[in-house]
């Protein structure tokens, strides 16, 4: 799963994105891009596009390896085997997608290790959403469904990018995450269907988790000469307000049908503009979120440096110059 | 042979066991999810931790034929003196060392188990016996790797390897923890038993640790950690059990 990439824009404007390329390489790749082509890592790129690419790659892997966290401390309170199972097998796919990023981020040039240290270090960023803690079981259902739902409108865009080794893999992470979003529906409506209080746990859950889910797809974009070149790039494959949109369209009927209620009520469809029309979510308190003053920034990124310092005997040892390596059987 | 109140209590006994066994550790093991010291270890360990929690269930399954309750009930209503796991698999995941030398130990006896209940004369015990040869075979080959490639690398992992060696040995032994039930579980042709599992078990570890440049404590010298086939339990498996039903107890009518 993973929420929009926050692509950085300094009031940058195009010539400052391109400056000091070669104008005939950059036109011969822009004829590429146009053409439906895929660029390849040992593909000429200008300088802006694999920093973009870099950047919005690891943020994605990030949020899979953070995004693991709220969702697996769940897994050991699953209520009976089905849950159970499914829920560890979820978390794990979460994993493997942020394995399958870094890798798609490494061939641009940036190792798993830098990029792990910029995790941990706070530099680099992850998607907001899971800096907001998973309260209850419901709120584990809730995250399945609509964060995972979210995700897939995000990805599937992205999947008709233009970097071949980021397209692939987020093929791939689409297929799985089709099943993640039948297990989160499936354990709304288990909940949502339920006893009195699996329904008021739910509905709950529902309501804290809408201002995240709102904010999941960024603000606005400015239509800037920058986000235009990144659109051109294929970098960028929709606005912000576009997937906000179609998520919108795609799953308000469906919490609907289920009695559930959503804490907006501006929420509407305009069958004029054929728009959903909503109270805009706080931008301010999104901001303070991607900041570091979220309520589980702190936590998520101590777990994860935990798990770093834990682990580096064990990472130091493979590395070791004696360490044979043991070729699996299988 | 005609089954008597005995064989199938002793029956029952041995698979709570194995299915109490399954359950913790696959829950313990599914713990290094988002945890582990490289991305590829934490989806291993959650691999083998959902073998686990499936074999438990499979197992559930059979006592449930046999006149128990519904595998959820039995699994999440009990209390950790109705729990027929060993020791060694409620203590907390701790470092990966510990982790890695549980598994292996555990893995072991549990491929060997099965092995040997591929000729049970109970024939849905034998079915997934079967079965679940051929997923545990992953485990011990990963168990295998890793102390192999651990044993040949830095001197702070062979420490480190060694010292969790020494201090897993004596609980993997209550694994082997014999039941009141031993002598009829052989006559019928149900479980070869106990002792002689844990016999070819040592064979085996010792075997391997030995390649991999280990070295086995002795067993003579060692008390094994005997109490968890009884219902007698670590303090840790208590609280384990209160996280794991913590959802289910809100309303164990409902449906989740």
């Amino acid at each position: 799963m993973y929420g929009n990439a926050y692509v950085e824009n300094n009031g940058q404007q195009h010539n400052s994105l391109t400056a000091n390329e070669d104008p005939i390489q950059l036109a011969a790749f822009e004829a590429r891009i146009a053409a439906g082509d895929k660029i390849e890592p040992h593909d000429w790129m200008p300088t802006e596009y694999r920093k973009q690419l870099v950047r919005m790659i690891e943020q994605h892997a990030h949020s899979e390896i953070i995004g693991a966290l709220p969702e697996g401390t769940w897994i050991t309170r699953a209520p009976g085997f089905r849950r159970k199972l499914a829920l560890m097998a979820k978390v794990q796919d979460e994993v493997g997608h942020g394995q399958l990023l870094y890798s798609a981020a490494e061939t641009l040039g940036k190792s798993r290790e830098d990029m792990t240290n910029d995790l941990i270090s706070g530099k680099s960023k992850y998607s907001n959403v899971f800096n907001y803690p998973a309260l209850t079981w419901a709120d584990s259902a809730v995250i399945a469904w609509l964060i995972d739902a979210g995700a897939i409108v995000n990805q599937l865009a992205n999947s008709k990018g233009s970097y071949g080794p980021y397209c692939r893999a987020l093929d791939r992470i689409c297929a799985e995450e089709s099943f993640h979003l039948k297990y989160g529906h499936d354990n709304v409506v288990f909940l949502a269907t339920g006893t009195a209080t699996q329904r008021a746990m739910v509905q709950d859950a529902l309501n804290r988790w809408w201002e995240p889910i709102m904010h999941f797809f960024g603000p606005s974009d400015k239509m800037s000469v920058h986000t235009e070149t990144l659109m051109r790039w294929k970098v960028k494959m929709a606005t912000n307000d576009d997937m906000r949109q179609t998520f919108l369209d795609m799953y308000v009927p469906k919490i609907w049908d289920l009695g559930l209620t959503l804490p907006d009520t501006e929420l509407k469809k305009n069958p004029e503009t054929n728009k959903w029309e909503f109270t805009e979510p706080n931008w301010e308190v999104f901001k303070q979120v991607i900041n570091g003053n979220g309520p589980c920034n702190k936590e998520r990124l101590a777990v994860r440096r935990m798990a770093e310092e834990k682990g580096r005997w064990v990472r130091r040892a493979l590395l070791s110059e004696k360490a044979e390596y043991v070729a699996p059987l299988a | 042979m005609e089954f008597t109140d005995k064989h199938v209590m002793g029956l029952k006994d041995l698979l709570y066991r194995m299915a109490d066994d399954l359950l913790i550790l696959g829950h313990r093991n599914s713990e290094w999810t988002g945890l582990g010291p490289i991305l590829e270890e934490d989806i291993a360990f959650s691999s083998m931790a959902q073998d686990k929690i499936g074999q438990s269930l499979a197992l559930f399954e059979i006592l449930h034929e046999l006149g128990e309750s519904e595998p959820d009930t039995v699994a999440f209503t009990r209390n950790d003196n109705q729990f027929h796991s060993c020791q060694l698999v409620e203590y907390p995941i701790g470092e990966y060392d510990f982790s890695l030398v549980r598994h292996f130990f555990f893995d072991h006896a549990d491929a060997l188990r099965f092995e040997m209940l591929t000729d049970t004369v109970v024939e849905p015990l034998q079915m997934v016996a079967r079965k679940f040869k051929g997923e545990i075979k992953y485990h011990t080959m990963h168990a295998d790797i890793w102390l192999k490639q651990l044993g040949s690398s830095s001197e702070e992992a062979k420490l480190r390897m060694q010292h969790a060696i020494n201090e897993v040995f004596p609980l993997a032994l209550g694994i082997f923890e014999p039941s009141d039930y031993e002598a009829e579980l052989i006559e019928s042709g149900i479980f070869a038993g106990e002792a002689e599992l844990q016999s070819r078990w040592l064979d085996k570890i010792t075997h391997l640790l030995t390649s991999y440049g280990y070295t086995i404590p002795v067993l003579s010298d060692t008390v094994s950690a005997y109490g968890g086939r009884k219902g007698k339990h670590t303090p840790f498996l208590q609280p384990l059990l209160d996280e794991m039903t913590e959802v289910f107890r809100i309303d164990p009518a409902a449906e989740w």
